[in-house]
């Protein structure tokens, strides 16, 4: 699972989407990989004012990674090739291929395996 | 009368868990998206961030290069073969529970999925959740967008050759191909001209467009405002 992925995925929970708490969902014990994705820097610049930079930078931040900056790129900043590669390389080539997500709000654990997080709910959370 | 569990528990048997074992066969049969489906993703601005519920093998996931989608499937094992289309994200999850916050999609499509639930509630409920991720219009932009396809009952020139007044709710046969050829049943409901639209308005949907195309009725609708 990409990093870009948990920007756009909460609890499965009807009451969790609606709470503050739940978004964006924890990673707990997760295996890292890089994965060579071709990189489209019209992509990256067309997106990331679409991302979610609070959401991104708790993600970034529980991952391990070094801190982002505290406010997103724009304007200039989304012509300089160099912030769009290291952006590129986290959304896109990062991902984790093993752990779990979990929702801050009702505690509930989605597992990812092989590279894909299951958010189908057990019967009681439905 | 069913419960809740008991429809869930029926889907399980007659759409997941089929699903699940013709996956491999049924994605290579299933490469070229529909073009009602193609002229929707093509039609989107750069940079729209969007969802595909019940996105199967992702045949839909290339159409547009300049859009993301989070794509997900009820089945792993198609889940699993959307993986591979890059730069997309593929997830497992149910169309009645998306894991998606509310009111921040640019555009949800979902092509032949809502006719795999088994009752006129789960159905409307279904399209309530997918609307329910759509940033809803405003006087200031236009609202987002959703696309649904759902197989028709009147398909007189099909193979089927189903037509109006006939049975809508079928177990559906799928053979698989291979040494020893094995067949397997899905439930689906069809859709009578017009049910589409109706489930819609009742989910709190405004249909803005909707047609028929290869068997299948299919409508673009955007969330409800109080204006409207």
């Amino acid at each position: 699972m990409k990093v870009i992925t948990a920007n756009f995925v909460t609890c499965a929970v009807k009451e969790c989407k609606t709470s503050p708490e739940s978004y964006p969902l924890h990673f707990h014990d997760a295996e890292l990989e890089q994965q060579e994705q071709e990189f489209q820097p019209e992509f990256i610049r067309n997106i990331v004012p679409r991302i979610d930079w609070d959401a991104l930078r708790t993600t970034s931040n529980e991952l391990g990674f070094p801190s982002l900056p505290e406010s997103k790129p724009e304007g200039e900043a989304l012509d300089d090739e160099q912030i769009l590669k290291d952006l590129h390389r986290l959304l896109l080539e990062t991902q984790v291929s093993e752990g779990k997500l979990v929702c801050g709000n009702c505690g509930h654990e989605y597992m990812i395996k092989e590279g894909i997080a299951n958010f189908l709910l057990p019967s009681h959370l439905v | 009368m069913a419960t809740p569990q008991v429809d869930a528990a029926y889907e399980q048997k007659n759409v997941h868990e089929v699903y699940q074992q013709i996956a491999q066969h049924f994605s290579a049969t299933r490469y070229k998206p529909w073009p009602i489906v193609e002229r929707f993703l093509q039609d989107l601005a750069p940079g729209s961030v969007g969802l595909d519920v019940g996105c199967g093998n992702g045949k839909n996931l290339m159409v547009n290069r300049d859009v993301f989608i989070v794509a997900s499937d009820r089945s792993e094992n198609l889940a699993r073969i959307a993986l591979q289309h890059q730069p997309h994200s593929t997830v497992v999850a149910d169309i009645l529970d998306l894991p998606h916050r509310g009111a921040s999609f640019d555009f949800a499509i979902s092509i032949a999925v809502v006719h795999h639930l088994s009752t006129p509630a789960r159905r409307i409920q279904a399209v309530a959740e997918m609307l329910r991720t759509i940033k809803p219009g405003s006087e200031m932009h236009e609202g987002g967008k959703i696309l649904i396809y759902a197989w028709a009952l009147e398909q007189k020139n099909s193979r089927r050759g189903w037509d109006k007044g006939d049975e809508q709710d079928r177990m559906v046969p799928w053979v698989r191909k291979g040494d020893q050829p094995q067949t397997f049943h899905r439930y689906y409901h069809l859709y009578e001209e017009g049910e589409l639209e109706r489930d819609i308005d009742n989910a709190g949907g405004r249909v803005l467009e909707a047609g028929y195309e290869k068997d299948n009725w299919w409508a673009i609708a955007t969330p409800k405002t109080a204006d409207v």
